[in-house]
């Protein structure tokens, strides 16, 4: 596995890296106390080109590896893991089911749109009792002559009140359960759309996470995407996908913390010397930079195999699980190496520690991720 | 009709970070990043300022320096640049500000007869050297005025407005083109290499490649280049010692005074 960055890839980690410290660290501690969606820093990443870095050239991408978007992911996060989200939900969990399975008008319609940065578009499949289980869809597509009529809500949505147009997961034949899930592009501005309560969360707080509402919303019959009763594998391998943007994001969480630990550790002096002196403080060092290195090797892993396009279903969900405790885990330490002032909100480690949190959550749970891992390794013997 | 920019830009180590060798009293340069300078960037930054705003521009930057520096080079052009030169050849090394100052007019002097130029952009001064020095000598060598310090810049048809600051107040001066202008970081904030560029511009076989020039596509006799042609002499580089610790007097204002007459007394200062 040669995962050595190329000129371009290194490039972009030094441009993403200046841009996170100079634009979205400084506002990072503002948004999350206010949840405010950060409007402006969207737009500053849409001109960067950062919603088209993987995607092809005559979509309006930069043609970029999916190497080099992963690493923007982890460089946004380091500084703040909500506006990692706001690039990831368009980028990853709405572009990229539109560009594998989007029709031509379709992909010039809305790929291209979040591609160029000109749009921005959302991910809606849980249910209030859809989420792990997420084949128990409520959400009901009917087919009345040239158009659907969906009916339902979905929650705990990214981008909710914020973006304009989401890739909605509904039932369009229930004797089918998960073959029959349907995948539609619904813009949010379509008579019977509407944005619920928004969640007031633990972390990621200005990531505007709420309840879409569907009530007889009429969507032309152009609006599926793919088949019918594709849904839930359009569902399933977007999520693959997912899954390693948010084992960047916890990364880059990790990484953040340590650096404000390394700085801190050097800067407080306590009997007479910086504490960073004392071995028992080396040591939380040592560890915390050890587990950050396995998760950069894991995430690597699965990288270089969907890069080469080798099946990385079972990697993806390792690089997510490992990933993701380590960030609780790292960031926790985090707290205590900076003792009672870790645990205000002068320093920024306590909101990455709360950041962290829902990576172990969200694009399926560890647990999930463990089923995912051990129906990949349980593999039945031959009879 | 369009207007031809030329940006004089330098590669440099981020000298943020940098310290100094006790002994030889340079920079030590190992391990330190190296970035375009932060001002080459303003005067850049202003070039394709000028080309959102009038439409019509074509901006060439132009660098000299070993092969490394081709990474500046390319992130000008990833930021929007229209053409990029890098001037690398053995026989410029060791050149001090006078022989760069030759090199590159001799170098723009061949763009300009090539296509003409109306307006070169320089940062004020780079954060290695910072002497402040190439920019205007380049103005002298192409027999152009210069105008330096720039913290606001209008251009219309064929002349330039300009704020230049100075130390306590502006000039506002009014010039016909061509004309250099080397800029501060108060001119304007530069914007950050665009995604799709960056894969454009960097990497094996680029769609939008940079030239390197060598000593033989310039007209410039070699003796006026590289160490032959750089009348400065480094006679000796040294860290300046703290010869004395300052005398910090303390009592009421009267007090004090009166101290510090009696000090002054003392050293026949008065």
């Amino acid at each position: 596995m040669d995962l050595s960055l190329t000129e371009q890839e290194k490039m972009v980690q030094s441009v993403v890296r200046e841009f996170a410290e100079k634009e979205v660290g400084p506002i990072a501690a503002e948004i999350d106390k206010t949840e405010r969606f950060p409007t402006e820093t969207l737009k500053k990443m849409q001109k960067l080109g950062l919603y088209g870095l993987p995607y092809p050239k005559e979509y309006g991408g930069a043609g970029g590896s999916d190497l080099s978007y992963y690493l923007a992911i982890e460089e946004l996060s380091k500084k703040c893991a909500t506006t990692s989200v706001i690039l990831a939900a368009p980028a990853s969990l709405c572009a990229w089911p539109i560009m594998k399975y989007g029709n031509e008008d379709q992909k010039e319609k809305y790929f291209r749109a979040i591609v160029e940065g000109k749009r921005v578009g959302g991910f809606a499949l849980t249910e209030p009792g859809a989420g792990t289980d997420s084949a128990m869809q409520q959400t009901t597509a009917t087919l009345e002559g040239d158009h659907y009529v969906i009916n339902g809500s979905k929650c705990f949505i990214t981008g909710a009140g914020q973006f304009e147009f989401f890739v909605v997961m509904a039932m369009t034949d229930k004797t089918q359960r998960t073959r029959g899930i349907s995948a539609f592009i619904v813009e949010a501005n379509t008579p019977g759309f509407s944005v619920g309560k928004i969640e007031d969360k633990l972390g990621i707080r200005a990531s505007a996470t709420g309840e879409l509402i569907f009530e007889d919303m009429k969507v032309p019959k152009e609006c599926l995407l793919g088949k019918e009763g594709e849904g839930f594998k359009i569902a399933m391998q977007t999520l693959d996908g997912g899954r390693i943007g948010i084992a960047a994001q916890a990364l880059g969480i990790a990484e953040g913390a340590m650096e404000e630990s390394v700085k801190y550790i050097q800067e407080r002096v306590q009997f007479g010397k910086p504490i960073g002196s004392f071995q028992g403080i080396q040591w939380y060092i040592a560890e915390m930079e050890t587990k950050i290195n396995a998760a950069r090797g894991l995430m690597y892993d699965v990288i270089y195999k969907k890069q080469k396009g080798i099946p990385f279903s079972k990697e993806a969900s390792m690089a997510k699980l490992f990933s993701s405790e380590m960030a609780m885990w790292v960031t926790d330490k985090a707290i205590q190496l900076h003792g009672g002032y870790g645990f205000t909100k002068d320093y920024p480690v306590e909101r990455m520690h709360r950041d962290a949190k829902i990576t172990e959550i969200y694009e399926g749970t560890s647990e999930v991720q463990k089923m995912v891992i051990a129906s990949h390794t349980i593999v039945p013997k031959n009879k | 009709m369009k207007l031809k920019v030329l940006v004089c830009i330098k590669q440099v180590p981020d000298t943020n970070n940098v310290k100094i060798d006790k002994e030889t009293g340079t920079l030590i340069r190992k391990g330190i990043k190296s970035i375009l300078n932060p001002e080459d960037k303003n005067a850049l930054e202003e070039a394709l300022r000028l080309k959102d705003e009038i439409g019509d521009v074509f901006i060439t930057v132009l660098s000299m320096g070993p092969n490394q520096a081709s990474v500046v080079v390319k992130e000008a052009i990833a930021m929007g640049a229209d053409r990029g030169i890098l001037l690398s050849d053995r026989n410029f090394a060791g050149s001090d500000t006078w022989a760069t100052s030759a090199i590159l007019s001799s170098a723009i002097n061949k763009i300009k007869e090539e296509d003409g130029l109306d307006l070169i952009f320089c940062g004020r001064q780079a954060i290695d050297g910072d002497t402040a020095q190439v920019g205007p000598q380049i103005a002298q060598h192409l027999k152009l005025p210069v105008i330096s310090y720039v913290e606001e810049l209008k251009y219309s048809e064929n002349k330039v407005l300009v704020k230049r600051a100075i130390e306590d107040g502006h000039y506002i001066v009014e010039c016909p083109t061509p004309v250099l202008l080397t800029a501060v970081k108060q001119l304007n904030t530069p914007r950050y290499p665009n995604m799709k560029r960056i894969f454009e511009t960097f990497g094996e076989n680029p769609e939008r490649p940079i030239e390197t020039w060598t000593a033989e596509d310039i007209s410039l006799a070699k003796e006026n280049m590289g160490l032959n042609g750089s009348p400065t002499r480094v006679k000796k580089i040294f860290t300046p010692s703290r010869k004395f610790e300052g005398e910090f007097l303390q009592g009421n204002l009267k007090e004090v005074a009166r101290q510090l007459i009696v000090r002054l007394k003392e050293r026949q200062i008065i």
